[in-house]
């Protein structure tokens, strides 16, 4: 029952950064039916700029809070501009292109950004600055940490305020009108290139913040940081049904569920054959079992749906 | 108001339009009829730069359309009603009508506009919080020409709207064009239901794989008899 309830705040708070991440997928291929496989490099360049920054500026002599929120600041806006690019660069020239060109443009893009940030933070991991509060708690014998409830805490706020922006804006509903029929969104006065972009600039500022979560939960960072969380948080996109937002979240918090669960009972179901350090393979047994049993995810309408 | 000079449209590599000429003075509904396939709809989505066209030129009140971003048309002042009404099905109406004036900011004229569209469909007004994609296809239609109206255009143009709709529908329909025709409103009608066209509109050209065949007054075609035996089924 313990182990329960812990695997279980485990499951949130891991399920909490998938969810955030899975926005920027969703988000994106919501509206121009791209997979931005380079999604994950930009939550790791956001924490390695974290890092940096809030390094420099604590040997400068500020207050490690100040310079903290100066990284992370520093940090999204780092990754706003770098989404912009990609975009821009990388796949506004292939627009009109086949669906499978953009693809390895993205999978070549995040090659290019994993060997920039190996370049230049080198190959070896570092310590993440411990910007959270050490404070932990115990309920019904199971343990969480301060870091752990300002996790779940920030992703709440920022999907509801990615749910604000989409639902009750201007550029929200221009961004729903162009996922939808993005021809006449055009001929409504929409410019298609500002919606995509403004995609791309949201979904980086969710993926800097996860970067930052993610960093200061492990303590470390790493140029290869985001590839596999990409994976997984590109999982829980397709779990709840790419394109659909409350799917991205829904399947994220899901994932991490699913994975925790998995970590913290796979010793006991297999005799100990398998230990937790197999956690890796759940995300992917759960991605193999939607795209073979329901490819249009939990909550994705029936395929065909992108006009 | 609205110029073609020798007009040019291909797909794929096929011309479906050739040299298409034809002009829309203000205030004034015109139609382009035709059978299937001969060009029509080609001809109107390289206006509304849905389709880059191959050669010729569209000019509106003497610019040329065809070097403007798609974006750029409703600024103009052109709206076009596609075919097959291109509603968004997972907005709601109002947010729908809102879309047709995304590009205004002055609110109270948008307001006011709004209660125009909701007189001419009162449908719309009952509907409002229901998502597009719920409503009947003549319901969608209504919901295409009120978000074109909520752009404020200058120059409306109507692609086939008058398609898969019941008999009722269609009547409804042309009445709100004719209305809007009265009001002032220059049109440009595609329709493949040449008599309904012909008797909404004050002038009409007839299309023919790809080419202007003939144009003249509406009254005129509906009495001449190769249009007669071509397209009203006489």
């Amino acid at each position: 029952m313990e182990t329960l309830l812990q695997q279980l705040i485990n499951g949130l708070v891991q399920g909490s950064i998938y969810a955030l991440v899975a926005l920027g997928y969703t988000l994106v291929y919501g509206i121009m039916g791209l997979i931005n496989f380079a999604h994950g490099e930009v939550v790791m360049i956001g924490a390695l700029v974290a890092l940096s920054v809030t390094g420099a500026l604590t040997a400068a002599g500020l207050p490690l809070w100040l310079a903290g929120a100066l990284g992370i600041a520093v940090a999204i806006l780092t990754c706003m501009a770098l989404g912009w690019s990609l975009e821009r660069i990388a796949y506004r020239p292939l627009r009109h292109a086949p669906r499978l060109t953009p693809l390895i443009t993205a999978i070549g893009m995040s090659i290019v950004l994993q060997n920039l940030a190996m370049m230049l933070w080198g190959r070896n991991y570092m310590q993440f600055p411990a910007l959270f509060p050490k404070a932990a708690f115990s309920v019904g014998g199971a343990h969480f940490t301060a870091v752990q409830i300002i996790m779940v805490l920030t992703s709440a706020a920022m999907m509801i305020g990615l749910a604000f922006l989409v639902y009750r804006t201007r550029l929200g509903m221009a961004m729903r009108a162009t996922a939808q029929n993005s021809q006449v969104a055009g001929l409504m006065g929409v410019n298609i290139d500002r919606v995509v972009a403004a995609a791309f600039v949201i979904g980086s500022a969710l993926a800097a913040v996860a970067g930052v979560m993610v960093g200061a939960y492990y303590e470390i960072a790493h140029y290869q940081m985001g590839f596999m969380l990409g994976l997984k948080a590109f999982t829980a996109a397709v779990l709840g049904g790419i394109g659909n937002l409350g799917g991205a979240m829904a399947g994220g918090i899901l994932l991490g569920l699913i994975e925790a669960l998995g970590a913290g009972y796979i010793g006991d179901l297999t005799g100990g054959f398998l230990g937790s350090h197999y956690q890796d393979i759940f995300a992917f047994i759960v991605l193999i079992a939607v795209l073979v049993f329901r490819p249009a995810g939990l909550f994705g309408e029936k395929t065909g749906e992108r006009a | 108001m609205l110029e073609l000079r020798a007009l040019d449209v291909t797909y794929g590599g096929i011309r479906a339009v050739r040299g298409a000429s034809l002009a829309v003075e203000a205030r004034e509904t015109v139609a382009l009829v035709g059978a299937n396939g001969a060009g029509k709809s080609s001809t109107l989505r390289a206006i509304a730069r849905l389709h880059d066209a191959a050669g010729g030129d569209a000019l509106f009140e003497g610019r040329s359309l065809l070097r403007l971003p798609p974006h750029a048309l409703v600024r103009a002042g052109i709206a076009l009603v596609p075919e097959g009404r291109g509603v968004f099905p997972r907005l709601t109406v109002a947010e729908n009508l809102a879309m047709g004036a995304y590009w205004r900011s002055n609110k109270p004229a948008v307001a006011a506009d709004l209660d125009e569209v909701h007189t001419h469909f009162p449908r719309l007004a009952e509907r409002a919080g229901q998502l597009a994609g719920t409503l009947s296809g003549g319901e969608q239609q209504m919901l295409a020409i009120g978000r074109a109206m909520m752009s404020r255009p200058r120059l409306l143009l109507l692609d086939e709207p008058s398609m898969g709709l019941a008999p009722l529908m269609v009547q409804k329909i042309f009445e709100v064009i004719a209305a809007l025709g009265r009001e002032g409103m220059t049109i440009l009608l595609v329709e493949q239901n040449a008599r309904l066209a012909l008797e909404v509109s004050q002038r009409a050209y007839v299309m023919e794989s790809g080419e202007i065949t003939h144009g003249g007054r509406s009254s005129d075609l509906l009495a001449d008899p190769r249009v007669r035996a071509a397209y009203l089924g006489e």
